[in-house]
């Protein structure tokens, strides 16, 4: 479908929406003024003040000389974004791919749009005369490029519908500022006497990419179509989406589990047509006071399975709160994942057992946080601590061998504990050591087994592992930081064996 | 004779039947522990119990280690030829790469590491019900009467095998589980005049089994095999030859 975009120029944004806001500032002459260098600085200008002459960057102390009437609010920088946030809002009755555009514009892909208005012209019409009710002061313009659309809406003279393929004769007449181009290069431009863009539209463009670099080549090409320009939407479109209007609010939990129910369903379907699984699931609940509320759930393996989404989401239902009733629910898949149909055979039939241990640890991550369930695969580090890794799949397999030719405690601490020990010689294991605060004696003991620091990870000092037994029959990993050579190296415990 | 050796049968018959009511179905799959030798003689129906839930008491950090060595020898020979394992508890210290030296392959070890006891018995439960694991161990200290008569009704669904590993619990309260295990490390022996340590040896007590004769063993893990050193009992050789024939 060929592209049609509609660009939006506010042209007194802040000023007409204080007249909005205090209906009896439409016949005085106001700016919005802040402080720059130690001088108030004039940053919008209303219309009748414009009028009397005072425009953007003048001082203020300058604009109450030309007109004592003059009044001075602060500005606010945050508005002018807050307000194009909240028409954009609103500009999606007329078409769903709404952005804003710097900082006084809205830029609309209305593609496929216009029809249901009865035409572009109405269309068009339509938009402009809904924003001037409002008290905006717009200008509004139709063409088949971003940029020239933008360039019409802020400098066109004849008519503000170009149609389709038309946008290159239409942008002749302007001035290169139509182009969105940086000062500079208007500056210089307009030094060289090019004050049209037919003056060198038609130029080599090896001399204009001298001249004035790459970006003036590239915003001609955008604005003539000859260049892909992306826009970014307000409201993202969710390519997996499925919504559920209610006639009634509802207020019950039951109720809110028909509405997932049915449309988990429905979603489900559709990933069964394109052979696709969600990792990612968005709830939503539109309320009529006009709240929204949202649950999320994630899953471990690409999945359309109504039953167990069900559960997962059922989980987190109570922290929907109805309030006065929900008018509205939403289904978001946001992350999508292949899932041939085969697969999903083969996981719910011949192999059955991941399937429900991967549903069986969605339901803890899901109840119970992300980081609490761990699989581990062998690293190659001799380290202890850095021997193994943490998978990041269920499915994920081993790269290396686990390694078993050394002892290894079967419960290790997460930090190793300080020991007191006597040693009789030296590079020998301890013949007693005290761990918290009851002493054991030695009586057999294996090692040392020595493990270096890997010094293009860390520095530090050398570990010897020793397996000891003590009279009870327990068996310890204790280790030696360091050597005698060096002082008094400290001991510690690491791990218990079986 | 005759009449005596058919009320024999009789009664036999009855037993299994009770067994059967009470979760010890013959397992499905063969997925018998078939290295334990002479201990299996304390079980009814002479096989170690799979589909319910043990419980394993410990005191010291020493006795858990033994006991989780234990635990891990033991689930060794149930996922030999298949699946996953669960480990819930809320203050782990197992290190996955010394289950290797147990014969389980750590992958195949699922941790789930969680902060209070609730969530860690929410998750065994959840765990328990799921079919197709092959056995899910349990780390915590405290443990109801009502909490455990929850799991078992979850494995007499699933089938799946339940080690509850209890580390110095308060009271050593009744539970709804098969049997009540104690394992404590003894010291190791090696052969005359070699230096060094020797293989994992601990004293096996099974403090209660239902319908079972309690006992204590001293066994060793032999490089992936329960041997018992204890010379009252049949040594694991001539078990191994006995189940061959």
């Amino acid at each position: 479908m060929p592209k049609r975009y509609v660009s939006i120029w506010f042209c007194n944004l802040t000023t007409d929406w204080m007249i909005r806001r205090r209906p009896e500032l439409k016949d005085a002459a106001f700016v919005f003024a802040a402080p720059e260098h130690g001088r108030m600085i004039v940053k919008a200008v209303s219309i009748i003040a414009q009028q009397k002459g005072i425009s953007t960057g003048m001082v203020v102390a300058d604009c109450r000389a030309i007109l004592p009437s003059l009044q001075v609010f602060d500005d606010k920088p945050e508005l002018p974004n807050k307000l194009l946030h909240g028409l954009a809002e609103w500009c999606i009755r007329y078409t769903p791919v709404v952005a804003i555009d710097g900082s006084d514009g809205l830029m609309l892909d209305v593609s496929g749009c216009p029809h249901l208005w009865g035409g572009e012209k109405q269309y068009l019409q339509d938009i402009i005369t809904r924003l001037r009710a409002f008290g905006y002061h717009v200008r509004a313009a139709m063409a088949d490029t971003i940029g020239a659309a933008w360039a019409i809406c802020r400098y066109g003279q004849i008519t503000p519908l170009i149609k389709p393929g038309m946008q290159a004769e239409a942008l002749l007449p302007l001035p290169p500022a139509a182009l969105r181009l940086e000062a500079t290069t208007i500056e210089r431009l307009e030094k060289l006497g090019l004050y049209q863009i037919r003056n060198f539209i038609n130029m080599p463009r090896r001399a204009l990419r001298r001249r004035f670099g790459p970006s003036l080549l590239i915003r001609l090409d955008q604005s003539l179509g000859q260049e892909i320009e992306a826009i970014e939407p307000i409201r993202p479109i969710q390519p997996y989406q499925e919504r559920l209007p209610c006639l009634e609010p509802i207020r019950t939990a039951t109720g809110i589990e028909i509405a997932l129910q049915r449309l988990l369903e429905k979603l489900c379907e559709r990933l069964a047509k394109e052979n696709k699984g969600l990792r990612c699931c968005l709830f939503k609940a539109w309320r009529i006071d006009g709240k929204i509320e949202q649950i999320q759930i994630g899953t471990n393996r690409p999945s359309r399975n109504v039953a167990h989404l069900f559960k997962l989401l059922e989980q987190k239902i109570s922290g929907i709160e109805p309030d006065l009733g929900i008018e509205l629910f939403i289904i978001e898949a946001p992350v999508v994942e292949d899932l041939t149909s085969a697969q999903d055979a083969f996981w719910n039939n011949a192999n059955s057992d991941n399937a429900a241990i991967a549903e069986l640890l969605d339901r803890i991550v899901g109840k119970l946080g992300i980081n609490t369930v761990h699989r581990y695969l062998p690293d190659e580090h001799y380290w202890p601590e850095r021997s193994l890794k943490v998978a990041a799949s269920l499915e994920e397999q081993a790269t290396t061998e686990w390694r078993t030719e050394l002892p290894r405690p079967i419960h290790l601490l997460p930090e190793p504990e300080a020991i007191t020990v006597s040693v009789a010689i030296p590079d020998y294991p301890p013949i007693l050591f005290h761990y918290k605060g009851k002493l054991h004696n030695v009586s057999k003991a294996d090692g040392p087994e020595r493990i270096e620091q890997e010094w293009w990870l860390t520095e530090g000092l050398y570990r010897d592992y020793y397996c000891v037994e003590d009279e009870e029959g327990a068996r310890y990993w204790l280790f030696r930081l360091g050597d005698y050579k060096s002082g008094e190296p400290k001991w510690f415990m690491h791990g218990f064996f079986a | 004779m005759i009449q005596a050796a058919v009320k024999n049968d009789i009664v036999n018959q009855l037993k299994r039947e009770v067994y059967s009511l009470q979760g010890f179905k013959k397992p499905m799959d063969n997925t018998t522990i078939n290295r334990l030798g002479a201990i299996e003689a304390a079980f009814p129906n002479m096989i170690f119990p799979t589909g319910v839930i043990h419980e394993f008491i410990s005191i010291s950090p020493k006795d858990a280690a033994a006991a989780n060595g234990f635990i891990a020898g033991l689930i060794a020979g149930l996922s030999f030829t298949k699946g996953t394992c669960l480990w819930i508890g809320n203050k782990r210290t197992a290190f996955p790469p010394a289950l290797k030296l147990f014969g389980i392959l750590p992958e195949r070890i699922i941790f789930v590491d969680l902060t209070s006891q609730k969530d860690v018995l929410w998750a065994i439960e959840e765990a328990l019900k799921c079919k197709s694991l092959s056995a899910v161990v349990g780390e915590l200290s405290e443990l109801s009467f009502t909490e455990s008569r929850r799991l078992q009704l979850a494995v007499e669904q699933s089938h799946v095998t339940g080690f509850i590993h209890r580390y110095n619990p308060r009271k050593e309260n009744v539970v709804a589980c098969v049997s009540r295990w104690k394992i404590k490390s003894l010291p190791s022996v090696l052969e005359d005049g070699m230096p060094g340590v020797g293989y994992p040896r601990w004293k096996v007590e099974l403090l209660k089994v239902r319908n079972g004769i309690p006992g204590s063993w001293d066994i060793e893990w032999n490089n992936g095999y329960f041997q018992y050193v204890d010379k009252q009992v049949l040594s694991f050789s001539e078990t191994g030859k006995r189940k061959a024939s």
